[in-house]
């Protein structure tokens, strides 16, 4: 295989059974006070990286918000409140790279009859919290949310918490797994169609 | 007549209408969508009035587990009780009429009245009440047991209730429509699936645009385009939805109405007839290259089959009213307002009991929820989108049709069979125009439905 055929953005070779349990495991039990980070300059580190990001999604700027991400990323949104397994639970979205940027492509193609209009959104980050990963080149951080969204001519409001694990790569910290957890996401939504 | 009114739940042959200019050969009134009366008759004459689907028994798999759901409008907990039996209950206190759970799901033997703490076993007996002394009745009279559908069925793990004790057996009910659902649950091992949550979604529309849309093969190539072309970002051959791109009447695939209101889209003529042809279409999914090289290199030739598994059954299986099984997935109706729906796909995944599958089903299962979550993602909230501005344009109170014509009158294209059922074009509105027909005939009943408070062991 060429490192071509192996482009997370072409191809899915990295969504093995491993990296579910890797991930299974980064998502569980890890908010705790024994692993916050006390560190102001960390917290505000990440604060700064994730209002960035909330910013590109408002400005619908796909391209720099892509470059916030690993190569080999997850976008994922479970069904339960309790995240479970995505092995054998369908999750609302779970994302690898290339289905993130199908649905970047989607959105684009003019025909994604769910965003025309295009939604304005405003997006509030806040409760920003850092907690130790598996090792120094790893964080996982919570933060809460709520999306205003105006689509269509309603006003509607998104709300949950999502959780981050970064990753030290090349000296940038970069998403390796978003989880984005609505405090509605067992019940059903009407037009899930933004990027979240 | 006393000329007071009635207390009886409105019914279709109540409201008054004419039946047959409100539904025609080519087209149905705006009204069948938009008017509130309408929408009430419906919650008798078809959610109660006939066999609605419910849950699913994978969902309640063990004695005293229970979920809730509604039939219609009405909250209801559906149960196995401890000898095993399948009920549905009307989560009502029969006391003040408090529901008697919250819960989505759970396991109870018996209910407890947050109001008043009345009790009842999961049976609907009622247990006791506090201070009984306090009441000059007898509680062992079945009036205090709570109300419960008077016939519960399950066709090989769907569970259907209704209110109608008219109905025959479910089985007959369903008619033709068991072959496909047949086919669709033998390909997996074990003829199995279990549920395992869901995409959930909700629009403001009615809930029979919806319906409408089950088997409708006219509206791919235009509601699903951002779909289609996002499948094809990569030049990387045909897959599932592109059947429709060019000359799809022209194509082995077709629609066919089987009566009563059920009705299925059938692609899988246009699939090559081998293992691993219904992957070969598979869209791109998280893990799959992963999943087709690590069993090509485990399994060797069974690799396609095993991949097949992963992959979603083209077909699009409707049960009328409420019940759609599509690619992998239980899609299931559920009216809230005459203009707002929920639509819930139940993911499904394979329970292999005998080991057939080996470790592999792990695999499988993992790339089977993958494969099932694209299309409410990239298409369903395109579909959604169309049905709620239908319901919008639909406000235009003096353009009154909907026209369902496509494939009418145009000699030899419907085909009639000998055993009833009716078949057309993949495109062709003839499912349609059957299924209101049938819907019309339900709505113009004046349907005598029952609750039962005995309890039947």
């Amino acid at each position: 295989m060429t490192s071509l055929t192996r482009d997370p953005s072409r191809s899915s070779y990295y969504v093995t059974d491993e990296f579910y349990s890797d991930l299974i495991a980064a998502f569980t039990d890890w908010q705790g006070d024994d692993r916050a980070v006390s560190d102001l300059g960390e917290r505000d580190l990440f604060r700064r990286l994730i209002e960035r990001e909330a910013r590109l999604l408002d400005q619908v700027n796909y391209e720099a918000w892509l470059q916030l991400y690993l190569p080999e990323c997850i976008y994922w949104a479970p069904s339960t409140p309790n995240a479970g397994d995505p092995r054998r639970e369908i999750a609302v979205m779970f994302d690898d790279r290339r289905r993130l940027e199908d649905r970047i492509f989607r959105l684009r193609t003019g025909y994604a009859w769910s965003q025309a209009p295009q939604s304005r959104t405003v997006r509030l980050v806040t409760n920003v919290e850092t907690f130790a990963g598996k090792s120094a080149q790893e964080r996982m951080v919570r933060a809460n949310f709520q999306i205003n969204e105006f689509w269509d001519g309603e006003m509607r409001l998104l709300a949950g918490w999502s959780g981050y694990r970064y990753v030290l790569s090349g000296g940038e910290w970069l998403i390796a797994a978003k989880q984005i957890n609505l405090i509605e996401c067992d019940r059903s939504l009407r037009n899930p169609s933004i990027i979240l | 007549m006393t000329g007071l009114r009635s207390t009886k739940p409105v019914t279709g042959a109540s409201l008054g209408y004419d039946w047959s200019e409100l539904v025609q050969e080519d087209r149905v009134h705006r009204l069948i969508y938009a008017d509130p009366q309408i929408f009430a008759a419906e919650m008798s004459n078809i959610f109660g009035g006939i066999w609605v689907y419910i849950a699913h028994e994978s969902e309640i798999p063990n004695a005293n587990d229970f979920v809730t759901r509604r039939l219609g409008q009405r909250p209801m907990i559906v149960l196995r009780d401890s000898a095993g039996k399948l009920r549905a209950l009307f989560n009502r206190c029969t006391h003040r009429g408090t529901t008697l759970t919250r819960a989505e799901k759970g396991n109870a033997k018996s209910f407890s009245c947050p109001y008043h703490g009345w009790n009842f076993l999961n049976t609907g007996q009622l247990r006791g009440v506090p201070w009984a002394d306090g009441y000059a009745c007898d509680f062992r009279d079945s009036t205090y047991n709570v109300a419960q559908a008077p016939r519960v069925e399950s066709y090989r793990g769907f569970i259907f209730v209704t209110l109608n004790e008219k109905m025959p057996p479910l089985r007959d009910w369903l008619g033709g429509i068991t072959k496909p659902i047949d086919e669709w649950l033998d390909r997996n091992p074990g003829g199995k699936v279990k549920v395992c949550e869901a995409n959930r979604f909700k629009f403001k529309g009615n809930w029979k645009l919806a319906y409408d849309n089950s088997s409708d093969g006219y509206h791919v190539i235009y509601s699903h385009r951002s779909l289609i072309e996002t499948e094809a970002r990569f030049q990387d051959g045909p897959k599932g939805m592109s059947y429709y791109k060019n000359s799809p009447d022209s194509l082995d695939m077709y629609v066919k109405y089987t009566g009563n209101g059920h009705h299925f889209k059938d692609k899988r003529p246009n699939l090559e007839k081998r293992p691993g042809g219904l992957w070969a279409i598979e869209s791109v999914h998280p893990g799959m290259e992963h999943v087709e090289e690590k069993f090509r290199r485990l399994y060797g030739a069974r690799a396609d089959s095993l991949l097949d598994l992963a992959g979603s059954e083209p077909v699009n299986i409707n049960i009328f009213p409420n019940l759609s099984l599509l690619g992998n997935h239980i899609q299931v109706f559920e009216p809230v307002s005459v203009n707002e729906t929920n639509a819930v796909w139940y993911g499904t995944m394979i329970e292999d009991e005998t080991g057939e599958l080996g470790e592999a089903v792990q695999d499988i299962n993992a790339l089977r929820m993958r494969t099932q979550e694209q299309f409410p993602n990239f298409g369903e909230v395109d579909d959604l989108a169309n049905f709620e501005q239908i319901q919008r344009g639909l406000d235009c109170l003096e353009d009154e049709w909907v026209y369902m014509h496509r494939g009418l009158g145009i000699a030899g294209r419907i085909k009639h069979h000998p055993d009833g059922s009716i078949t057309g074009p993949a495109t062709d509105e003839v499912f349609m125009r059957e299924y209101i027909a049938q819907w019309r005939r339900l709505m113009e009943c004046d349907p005598d439905l029952t609750v039962t408070r005995e309890i039947a062991p």
